[in-house]
């Protein structure tokens, strides 16, 4: 993309942005699948609006976990956002109201779409079209997903149980681009798998996050660059 | 019970990007902070997977069944770089194949 203009930002953010709204349906569909009722997955998308953590709370409900496991581990799947939110903040230079509304769309997308941005208002233009847009498109096909999928007796028969497997190896497969994320991802599945046969449902997910405080802690000594420019990748 | 997960989580999940656009950024400096933010969501994800997978629905066992063979089809839907919605529906449709053999 050389010298882009705001058209061409426009048009990109919403190329990605309709792309990535229609998962909703699969949200919608997982989260009633799951055990939710409609007004709960869509208050869901409507509230948390960010994927990877409205799957991690249905995924861990469905999967007979507590209330509280689900909800950590979309709060730990959320922190990542809370990354991008200070790359992006000297970026987007918004303050006041405009940053409690902004927050909102602060999610992967947005950010791969204005992280790039020569200017401020370039960035803005590309996180806000693209933001908005999964918004709104999000939340109209997690209603539509989870209200067809109230239709469907058993969920299994459809094999919807096991599409939220899919959707978590899906949302994992970009970022798995340095041997570091390849490791962790390994020794994490690896963790989780033991901890399935001793501890109650959801609890693995939780002692599999402690295996990225440990990779962490022990690659303190490598180049600083492994993986911190994965926001840089997704954006090309 | 469901209801107060959601809300919790999902007002917690709003300050954590809000936290982000409001603290300043010398947080990123440290070099320990910024790598362990970024495996954060590739261990989890990793977890979400092999437990969505491999957990036996009767409780704490693991167990290989039509769901390992859905995210075999998944794995090659993203060799063949398919856009999201068909890994997901793709590979929920050979699960529902299997069951139905």
């Amino acid at each position: 993309m050389n010298s882009p203009t705001r058209r061409t930002v426009i048009s990109d953010s919403l190329g990605v942005g309709i792309a990535t709204g229609t998962y909703g349906l699969s949200f919608g569909a997982v989260g009633v699948a799951s055990g939710l009722d409609v007004a709960q997955t869509c208050v869901l998308s409507l509230l948390m609006f960010t994927g990877a953590s409205q799957f991690a709370l249905v995924g861990v409900l469905g999967s007979g976990g507590t209330p509280l496991a689900g909800a950590l581990s979309a709060l730990l799947l959320g922190t990542r956002n809370t990354l991008y939110g200070l790359r992006l903040a000297p970026l987007l230079g918004y303050r006041g109201w405009r940053r409690l509304t902004a927050s909102h769309v602060l999610i992967d997308e947005s950010t791969a779409m204005a992280v790039t941005r020569p200017t401020r208002d370039l960035a803005r233009t590309g996180f806000l079209t693209t933001g908005v847009t999964i918004f709104v498109l999000w939340n109209l096909t997690t209603f539509v997903g989870a209200v067809a999928g109230e239709q469907i007796g058993d969920p299994r028969d459809l094999g919807l149980d096991a599409a939220v497997g899919a959707a978590f190896l899906a949302l994992l497969w970009p970022r798995l681009t340095t041997t570091t994320m390849r490791v962790t991802a390994l020794l994490a599945a690896l963790v989780a798998a033991g901890a399935v046969t001793v501890t109650p449902a959801g609890v693995p997910v939780l002692i599999a996050a402690g295996v990225a405080l440990l990779v962490g802690a022990l690659t303190s000594t490598a180049p600083p660059a492994d993986g911190a420019d994965e926001l840089d990748r997704d954006a090309r | 019970m469901i209801w107060w997960a959601v809300l919790a989580a999902g007002l917690g999940c709003y300050l954590l990007k809000l936290a982000g656009l409001s603290v300043p950024a010398r947080a990123l400096d440290n070099p320990l902070v910024s790598r362990i933010a970024d495996l954060i969501p590739v261990a989890l994800l990793a977890a979400l997977v092999t437990v969505q997978v491999l957990a036996a629905p009767s409780g704490r066992a693991l167990t290989v069944d039509a769901r390992a063979a859905a995210l075999a089809a998944a794995v090659l839907l993203l060799l063949a770089r398919a856009p999201f919605l068909v890994v997901v529906f793709g590979s929920a449709a050979v699960a529902a194949l299997l069951r139905l053999l």
